[in-house]
C-alpha cells in the first residue's frame, strides 16, 4: 500500500507512546466514536435482518444449521466423478458438485492457458492474415457475453449426430449427441521396451532440453529432477507397467470404452476455454509488449538472434506482467464455471441450488457456495501476494 | 471483470516491414492459414448467407440447411422489448433511443459538464417512469419489461448508483480509520470473491427472507440492488487504484492551504483520480452490460432471455442458434465500439496531460 492519506490531527512528533492502550489507539486512528457508530450502525443492520431471516425460516418451519446435510437427497446428479445415488446425503450431492466445479475449473485454466499463449504469441506474428485472425478471434470472444457463448456451444453439442453417425477425427475422437468420446489413457501392465527407453530419454534429453529451453544455470536441480524420472521409469520397466491408451469402439447404437464427456461438460469446458483463451491471449500479448522497445533494440545490437531475443530478454520480464493478470484470470475462469448451472451441468452452485430449492434451506446453501468461493480467492490472493513480495525483493537485490 | 484491454506500445516487429509474401517461409504461412480459415469459415458462411432463408413463414425455413433469418424478422420486437405490451412499446423505444442518444452525447468529452451529470440524472429515473407508466398509465408491471431496454436500464442504473457508494468504499479503505478501513476491506473482498449468480441468488432468495413479513420488494428491483453491490465493490477498487495513482503532495498541498479532509477530496485528489481511471470504468462498464446477462439466469427477460424465449413460440419453435447469433451481434456491436471508444478516450486523456 501506498503511505495513507494523513487526516488532520493523525500526526504526532516524537516517539510513539509505549503501552497496549496507545498502540491500540494508533492502530484504530482519527475519531474512534465516529467509527465505533458505524460499526455498531452495521451490526444492528445485520441484527435486524439476520432476525428477520430467522423469523423467516421459523414461519416456514425450517431449521437454521447445517443438519439438513446428511439427510437423503432423493435427486439424482447428471455426472459425478464420485459414486452417487439418489439415496446419498446432501452433503455427498454437494460434494460431487463440488469436484465437477474443480474438475471443469482445472482442465479450463489447462487448456486456456495452452491456447491463450499460442494465440497471444500469434496476435504478435508479423504475419497480416494471422495477426487479423487472433484479433477477430479475440473481439468475437470478449465482446459477446459468456452466457450466450455457453448457450451457443451446450446447443451445438446437443445438435450433433446420433452416435450411429458420429462425426469421427483420426477414428478415436467421436463427436456425437450423446456427448464427445476420447481415448482414455490408462495403465497397464506389458512388459516391453518403453520403460527402459523413456528411462533413457529421462536421464539424456530432460536437462538438455531444459538447459536449452530456459538457459538454466542451476543444473543441480534438473539433475534431480531427471535422476527422479529416471528412477520411475526405471521402475516402471522392471516392473512391465506401461503407459496405454484404450480407445472408443462403435457398436451398433452407442460408443463403449474410452472417456466419455457429457454435452454439458463438453459444451461448458469449450465454451470457458474458448473465452477465458481470448483473455489470455491479450495478457500475454500485453505483457511481451510492456517490454519496451529499448530492450529488443540492445539485444539486437548485441547480436541475438530474435528467438534468443524473445527467450532471454522479453519473456522473462514479460512474467512478471503477466503471472498477476493469469492468476485473476484463472479465477475468473473458476467463478464464470458457475454459469453452469444455466446449461445443466451439476456444478457446485447448480446442485447448491437444487439442494435450496428442495429443502427450502437456501441461505445454508448459498453460504456453502459462497464460502468455497471466497476461501478460493482467499488462498490465491495470499499466494499472489506473497509471490508479488518475492519478486519487489528481487528487484531490490538487482538494484 | 478484470479486464486487459488498453495498451499503446509499439509493436516490436523482427522484420522491417509487415508483409505476407516477403519471405519463402511468410508466403508458405499465409497460404496455409487462409486455407484453414476458409475451410473453417466457410460452412459458417454458407450457413449463414448462401443457404439462408431471409423471407416468409415458419413453412419457408422446414428442411432448410441455412439459418432462417425469416424467424429474426417475425420475432424482433419481441427480442427487443419482451412481453411489453405491443400497443405500448413506443415507451421502451423511446426510453432505448432516449438512452443511445444520451450515450452519444456524452461520448464527447467537450460536452462533460455538470449540467450533463445532471441531465443523466434525471434521465435514469424518468426512464423508470416511462416504463413503469406511473404518470401516463396504463402501469406496466417490471414482469413485462424486457430485451434490450432493460438491459441497458439494469447496467446504467446499476453504474450510476454504485458509484457514490464506490467512491465511499475506496475512500474508506485507504483510510487510517481502522474499523472503517476492515469494514471496506471485508465487503469490497466478499463480492469480489464470488460469482455474480450468487449475488443474484443472494437478491432473488435471501433479500426477501430478510425483509419484515408484510414487505415486498420487487424482484427486478431485488436483482438491481444485486447488480449495483456487486458493481460497487468492483469500481472502489478502480477508484482506489486512481487514488493510489496520486503523489502523497497533492494531500498534503491541500491541507497546508487549509482545506479539510471532504473539500480536499472533493476539489483535488478525485477529480485527478477518476481522470486517470475513466478507461478503466468504461471497460467495467462494458462488462456490466455483458454480464447483466445473467439475469436469464433467475428468469428476468433481459436480452439474451428475450432471445431464447422467442425460440419457443410455438409457430417458430427450436431457432436457438438464430437468436441467439442475432443478439450476439447486437451485443457486439455495442460493446465493440465502446470498447473502441474507449481507447480513443484513452489517448486523448494521455495526450491531454502531457
Amino acid at each position: 500500500m501506498h503511505a495513507p492519506v494523513p487526516p488532520r490531527g493523525a500526526f504526532r512528533p516524537g516517539f510513539p507512546k509505549p503501552g497496549r492502550l496507545a498502540a491500540f489507539r494508533q492502530w484504530l486512528g482519527p475519531s474512534p466514536f465516529t467509527q465505533l457508530a458505524v460499526l455498531a450502525l452495521v451490526l444492528a443492520g445485520l441484527v435486524y435482518f439476520g432476525g428477520n431471516v430467522l423469523a423467516t425460516m421459523d414461519r416456514l418451519g425450517l431449521k437454521p444449521g447445517f443438519a439438513f446435510l446428511s439427510q437423503r437427497a432423493n435427486f439424482e446428479i447428471g455426472e459425478s466423478l464420485i459414486a452417487y445415488s439418489a439415496s446419498d446425503s446432501y452433503g455427498r450431492a454437494l460434494l460431487a458438485g463440488l469436484l465437477n466445479t474443480v474438475t471443469v475449473a482445472f482442465f479450463g485454466c489447462m487448456l486456456a492457458t495452452i491456447l491463450g499463449t499460442l494465440l497471444g504469441i500469434m496476435r504478435l506474428s508479423d504475419n497480416l492474415v494471422i495477426s487479423t485472425a487472433v484479433r477477430t478471434y479475440v473481439e468475437l470472444f470478449r465482446n459477446t457475453p459468456l452466457l450466450l457463448q455457453l448457450f451457443l456451444w451446450s446447443a451445438l453439442f446437443h445438435a450433433l449426430p446420433a452416435p450411429r453417425r458420429a462425426i469421427s477425427l483420426f477414428d478415436s475422437i467421436f463427436l456425437t449427441n450423446r456427448g464427445v468420446f476420447l481415448p482414455r489413457p490408462v495403465v497397464v501392465v506389458m512388459p516391453s521396451l518403453t520403460g527402459l527407453v523413456a528411462a533413457l530419454l529421462a536421464v539424456g534429453l530432460v536437462p538438455l532440453i531444459a538447459r536449452r529451453l530456459f538457459q538454466v544455470r542451476a543444473v543441480l536441480r534438473w539433475q534431480v529432477v531427471s535422476g527422479a524420472l529416471a528412477i520411475i521409469a526405471i521402475i516402471a520397466w522392471v516392473s512391465g507397467l506401461s503407459l496405454a491408451a484404450e480407445w472408443p469402439v462403435k457398436g451398433g447404437f452407442n460408443l463403449s470404452g474410452g472417456l466419455s464427456l457429457t454435452p454439458e461438460f463438453a459444451g461448458l469446458l469449450t465454451g470457458l476455454t474458448l473465452n477465458s483463451a481470448a483473455a489470455i491471449a491479450e495478457i500475454v500479448r500485453s505483457g511481451i509488449q510492456s517490454v519496451g522497445k529499448g530492450q529488443w533494440e540492445a539485444a539486437r545490437a548485441l547480436g541475438l538472434k530474435p528467438r534468443q531475443i524473445m527467450r532471454l530478454i522479453v519473456l522473462p520480464q514479460a512474467l512478471r506482467v503477466i503471472t498477476p493478470l493469469m492468476t485473476s484470470s484463472y479465477l475468473d475462469l473458476t467463478k464464470n464455471s458457475s454459469l453452469a448451472v444455466a446449461i445443466g451441468f451439476p456444478d457446485l452452485v447448480s446442485v447448491a441450488n437444487t439442494i435450496g430449492n428442495t429443502t427450502g434451506q437456501s441461505l445454508e446453501a448459498i453460504v456453502l457456495i459462497a464460502g468455497v468461493y471466497l476461501l478460493l480467492n482467499l488462498g490465491v490472493s495470499l499466494l499472489m501476494n506473497r509471490y508479488n513480495r518475492r519478486l519487489l525483493a528481487k528487484e531490490a537485490r538487482r538494484a | 471483470m478484470s479486464d486487459v484491454r488498453s495498451f499503446s506500445l509499439p509493436l516490436p516487429r523482427r522484420l522491417p516491414q509487415a508483409g505476407l509474401f516477403d519471405s519463402w517461409r511468410n508466403a508458405a504461412l499465409t497460404l496455409s492459414s487462409l486455407a484453414v480459415l476458409v475451410w473453417l469459415l466457410w460452412p459458417l458462411l454458407r450457413w449463414a448467407l448462401v443457404d439462408a432463408v431471409w423471407t416468409g413463414a415458419a413453412q419457408a425455413c422446414s428442411g432448410v440447411e441455412g439459418a432462417c433469418w425469416a424467424f429474426i424478422a417475425a420475432k424482433l420486437r419481441f427480442i427487443l422489448f419482451g412481453f411489453y405490451p405491443p400497443e405500448l412499446q413506443w415507451r421502451p423505444a423511446l426510453v432505448t433511443i432516449g438512452i443511445a442518444a444520451l450515450l452519444l452525447l456524452s461520448s464527447r468529452p467537450r460536452f462533460w459538464s455538470t449540467r450533463l451529470l445532471v441531465v443523466w440524472l434525471v434521465a435514469l429515473p424518468l426512464a423508470w417512469i416511462i416504463m413503469a407508466g406511473s404518470i401516463l398509465p396504463p402501469a406496466v408491471s417490471t414482469n413485462q419489461w424486457g430485451g434490450l431496454p432493460l438491459t441497458l436500464l439494469v447496467s446504467l442504473i446499476g453504474l450510476a448508483t454504485a458509484f457514490p457508494l464506490a467512491v465511499l468504499l475506496a475512500l474508506a479503505r485507504r483510510a487510517q480509520m481502522a474499523i472503517l478501513r476492515l469494514l471496506a476491506i471485508a465487503f469490497i473482498e466478499c463480492l469480489r470473491g464470488v460469482p455474480l449468480i450468487a449475488v443474484l441468488y443472494v437478491a432473488m432468495l435471501i433479500v426477501p427472507m430478510a425483509l419484515p413479513a408484510d414487505a415486498l420488494l420487487d424482484k427486478l428491483l431485488r436483482a438491481q440492488i444485486g447488480i449495483t453491490l456487486f458493481v460497487s465493490a468492483y469500481l472502489a477498487e478502480i477508484l482506489r487504484a486512481g487514488l493510489q495513482s496520486l503523489p502523497l503532495g497533492q494531500t498534503e498541498a491541500a491541507y497546508s492551504l487549509g482545506l479539510g479532509y471532504w473539500r480536499t477530496m472533493q476539489l483535488v485528489i478525485l477529480p485527478q483520480a477518476l481522470r486517470a481511471v475513466i478507461p478503466a470504468i468504461l471497460n467495467l462498464s462494458i462488462g456490466l452490460i455483458l454480464n447483466t446477462s445473467l439475469l436469464a439466469v433467475i428468469g428476468i427477460s433481459d436480452l439474451l432471455n428475450t432471445a431464447k424465449t422467442a425460440a419457443t413460440d410455438p409457430n417458430w419453435l427450436g431457432f436457438y442458434t438464430e437468436s441467439f447469433v442475432f443478439v450476439a451481434i447486437l451485443y457486439f456491436a455495442i460493446s465493440y465500439s465502446a470498447s473502441r471508444y474507449t481507447l480513443w478516450l484513452e489517448r486523448r486523456l494521455r495526450a491531454a496531460v502531457s
